[in-house]
């Protein structure tokens, strides 16, 4: 067991955890932030996505060591009133079904946009291929990056 | 909108939607000689003894509270329940509070979230209700004016008097409207003056699940609480001999290691439980765990053990499940004829969420939270084997992260309630996404042998359909296995029955320790490959085009769905460098036909271009929550038909997690547009009958565009 200190969401919390732990497990079981989820445990699937310094990673497969007094964004660092554009393009094109996978999906979304304001067809599919959706919410997805890019420039 | 997972009694539901005052509180209640749920006066029925659930109240500042009886696992019950209520009871959903309801059979009727059956099952009822708490406000108003009732109508949460536009809310009315008598006659709305029903009204539940406030049950906490992690026999129906925790035990933060048992169909199956204080430190501790399995009392089978059987099977006797005529001489005599065996695998269900499940069993209760299909049936579950009234055994509903037909299991919330009863402390299970994809249960896998004949008029002379898998009710040890059967017609459109002169549909089924569940759309979910493209076949033999072999057999709705797809695919001009296919499938009272179609790449493999889906399900509430649900489940069955399947190798599933269990990905969706027909049938299922008719739609465009005909599933569109 170690004391790391973790900067989530402009927040800076001292735990004292194995320094192996997967930041996932850190983040939902000790932190107490829910948002991210787990999925595979094997960085398949995508749902644990955060943001590390601004890029997407999968918590599930980074020990919590590494990442001590990195920046660290998940789900509930976007916004807590849904006024981040992802996530009213998100409510705009009715994509969660039964929403596990959202968040990883509106992480990957988010940083995608950061860097690309305008992203193509293929552009999407290389940043979202990562992230599974059982429910089968790709459409809506792709046509909410778009309109998260539209309500951006509009901004 | 606000949502909340507690317990609910009538006092205690009033307490926590916040409604103040005196509240009308209208429900659905068995009395005591009644089969069907009647609508109660909340305070009547406590006079009676009728145990009530309180589907929709109203208190004194107008706020509407409505409970959702069924779990909310993606397919929108959390929409569509409250936004027929709100429809009759002329409120706008932005002013109703929803609740979820705990499990409670004796109350709700079924809970289970299954057979695409939670509009279909109740939806008369749940607008009965409605409208009979608007009647009551609007007669309380009426008599307040002294005016007849007649002169007023209720609109937006108000009743007005016609000719005076004077208004009155609901909140000033409902402490005397919850005195009156409930109206003996209610008429239901015209379908034509709908303001809620049938819009693409956006679901309350989004603006939760995109901030990562929507607790689903991984994310449900109690204080105190311990997570655990079982290790279970890879080996299916493997026991327990011994177990060494000697290194787990030496891992920080694990406080119990136990032998732990779970119900699956009556089944006790064993495993050892590593309890800790954080996820991750349980599955360290399971990581170091030595666990010794008797494994010798079953078959360790593999999958061309279980397929071969099934390929023996199915050429032999068939328990008959559905026979017209004489098929057998049929086929002897006829000219043209053609017979085909199709082969479909066992596939996982692998919702996004992996089962899990929080129990807290103190001295004398036992409470659930949790992912939970079908909260009544685990309810009675437990208080069978903990041997506890119904009132001790609270099961509370999350949000699900998906279910399938999976999480109407009762096998993981029993294991949590074992774990929580032996450490006397609540604990979450989690099962690791390797426990999730390899315990099962799993969708059976099946053989179907096909037999048909064409008359000289290019009908169909006659149709057999031999079906050969694990059948899930035979699991449990007290099945009559020489009755029962499958429900081998499941997906087969009820209208060929009137047509086909000869027909009949058996199965042989077989024995495996391969635990088997629903799963979405059951068994119309593989059927529907078998049926869909020997119908096709059938129309090759005929030298027909698909759509009006289908149409001379069919009757007027079969045949006014079968016109969409035409015009919208503008089918008549398909081009000959294009594959073409069609498939159209009926199961839990909804009728969907469904074209693929496809090209080749300049590399040689096969691409999906597009996709039309044309669903009939009679009476509907929310037409964009029904385009979402089948734009899911074409994009389930293209996982199920060209990406995945569970094998199984020394009697262990192979296929452990996403790296072998390969998902469909955003790039290899194709587009889809999808078509409602408009007509008065009855309410058919939605979430559900999108799902078979996509692969059979698939295989047949390739077969139209490349003369291949793929009778086995999966297969892989880079090498057709």
């Amino acid at each position: 067991m170690a004391a790391i200190t973790l900067k989530i969401n402009g927040k800076t919390e001292t735990i004292n955890a194995d320094p192996k732990m997967p930041l996932l497990w850190a983040i939902r079981d000790i932190v107490g932030l829910t948002g991210t989820k787990y999925g595979c445990g094997i960085a398949q699937c995508g749902a644990c996505t955060v943001h590390l310094n601004g890029v997407p990673v999968r918590s599930c497969s980074l020990p919590v060591s590494t990442v001590a007094n990195k920046e660290i964004t998940t789900i509930e660092g976007i916004s807590s009133d849904n006024s981040h554009p992802v996530q009213q393009a998100w409510i705009a094109e009715q994509v969660p079904q039964c929403g596990y996978c959202q968040s990883g999906q509106i992480m990957a979304a988010t940083a995608l946009l950061k860097k690309n304001a305008k992203p193509t067809d293929k552009d999407i599919d290389v940043a979202m291929q990562g992230h599974i959706c059982r429910c089968g919410t790709y459409p809506r997805i792709r046509k909410a990056i778009k309109t998260a890019a539209q309500l951006i420039t509009k901004k | 909108m606000e949502t909340s997972t507690q317990n609910i009694s009538r006092r205690n539901f009033i307490k926590l939607s916040g409604l103040t005052g005196t509240a009308l509180t209208l429900g659905l209640g068995f009395s005591a000689s009644g089969k069907e749920p009647e609508i109660f006066n909340a305070e009547a029925a406590e006079g009676l003894g009728v145990e009530l659930n309180a589907w929709i109240s109203i208190d004194t500042n107008g706020k509407v509270t409505i409970m959702n009886h069924r779990s909310e696992m993606g397919q929108g019950s959390f929409q569509s329940v409250p936004q027929m209520i709100a429809e009759e009871l002329e409120v706008s959903l932005d002013q109703v509070n929803i609740v979820f309801a705990p499990g409670n059979g004796r109350k709700y009727g079924s809970q289970v979230t299954g057979g695409s059956s939670t509009i279909r099952g109740s939806y008369k009822k749940l607008m009965m209700l409605g409208a009979s708490a608007r009647e009551m406000l609007i007669e309380t108003a009426a008599k307040k004016w002294g005016v007849n009732k007649s002169e007023c109508y209720a609109e937006n949460g108000e009743v007005i008097h016609k000719s005076s536009s004077k208004k009155l809310n609901y909140g000033a009315l409902v402490a005397d409207a919850a005195k009156l008598e409930l109206p003996k006659e209610i008429t239901l709305k015209n379908p034509k003056d709908y303001k809620i029903i049938r819009k693409p009204l956006p679901r309350q539940d989004t603006p939760q699940k995109v901030n990562g406030k929507a607790i689903f049950g991984l994310d449900f906490k109690l204080p105190g609480m311990l997570y655990a992690v079982v290790e279970r026999s890879p080996r299916f129906q493997g026991k327990v001999v011994k177990f060494d925790d000697t290194e787990t035990k030496k891992i920080p933060g694990v406080k119990h290691v136990l032998k732990v048992t779970r119900d699956e169909f009556d089944n006790m199956r064993e495993g050892v439980a590593v309890v800790a204080d954080s996820t991750w430190a349980a599955m360290q501790g399971r990581k170091v765990l030595k666990v010794e399995w008797d494994d010798a009392a079953f078959p360790h089978h593999n999958s061309d053990i279980l397929y071969n059987k099934m390929r023996e099977q199915v050429k032999g006797d068939m328990i008959s499940f559905r026979t017209m005529g004489n098929t057998v001489k049929t086929f002897g005599k006829a000219e043209k004829k053609v017979e085909a065996t199709y082969e479909t695998p066992y596939e996982s269900h692998s919702c996004m969420e992996p089962l899990n499940c929080v129990a807290n069993v103190t001295d004398d209760k036992c409470e659930i939270w949790g992912p939970i299909q079908g909260p009544d049936w685990i309810q009675q579950n437990i208080c069978g084997h903990l041997k506890l009234p119904p009132e001790k055994v609270i099961v509370n509903m999350t949000f699900l992260g998906g279910g399938f037909g999976r999480k109407a299991f009762t096998d993981y919330p029993y294991e949590a309630v074992m774990i929580s009863k032996e450490i006397k402390a609540p604990v979450q299970v989690i099962w690791t996404r390797e426990d999730d994809m390899t315990i099962g249960p799993f969708r059976p896998g099946m053989v179907y042998q096909c037999k048909g004949t064409i008359t000289e008029g290019g009908r169909i002379g006659s149709y057999e359909a031999k079906l050969s898998g694990q059948n899930m009710d035979m699991q449990n040890p007290a099945a009559d296995k020489s009755t029962y059967n499958a429900s081998d017609t499941e997906g087969f459109l009820e209208g060929y029955f009137g047509s086909i002169p000869h027909y009949s549909f058996g199965d042989s089924p077989v024995e495996s320790p391969v635990p088997v569940m629903w799963w979405r759309s059951v068994y119309a979910s593989t059927n529907g490959f078998a049926f869909e493209s020997f119908m096709d076949e059938l129309s090759v033999l005929a030298a027909k085009d698909p759509l009006d072999f289908r149409r001379q057999h069919l009757g007027e709705r079969y045949n006014l769905l079968i016109d969409k797809l035409e015009q919208v695919t503008n089918w008549k001009a398909r081009k000959k460098n294009e594959g073409y296919g069609v498939a159209i499938t009926e199961c839990f009272s909804s009728i969907v036909g469904e074209v693929v179609k496809v090209s080749k790449t300049a590399e040689g493999k096969v691409k999906i271009d597009k996709v039309w889906a044309v669903m009939d399900c009679g009476w509907y509430v929310n037409p964009d929550i029904i385009k979402a649900q089948v734009e899911g489940s074409i994009i389930m069955a293209l996982g199920a038909a060209t990406k995945h399947e569970t094998t199984f190798k020394d009697g262990k599933a192979v296929e452990r997690n996403f790296d072998s269990y390969k998902m469909p990905r955003i790039s290899e969706t194709p587009e889809i547009e999808v078509y409602i027909m408009d007509n008065d049938e009855k309410a058919g299922g939605v979430g559900e009958p999108a799902l078979p008719p996509f692969t059979p739609a698939l295989t047949n465009a390739i077969f139209d565009l490349t003369g291949k005909r793929i009778r086995k599933l999966p297969f892989s569109l880079d090498n057709v």
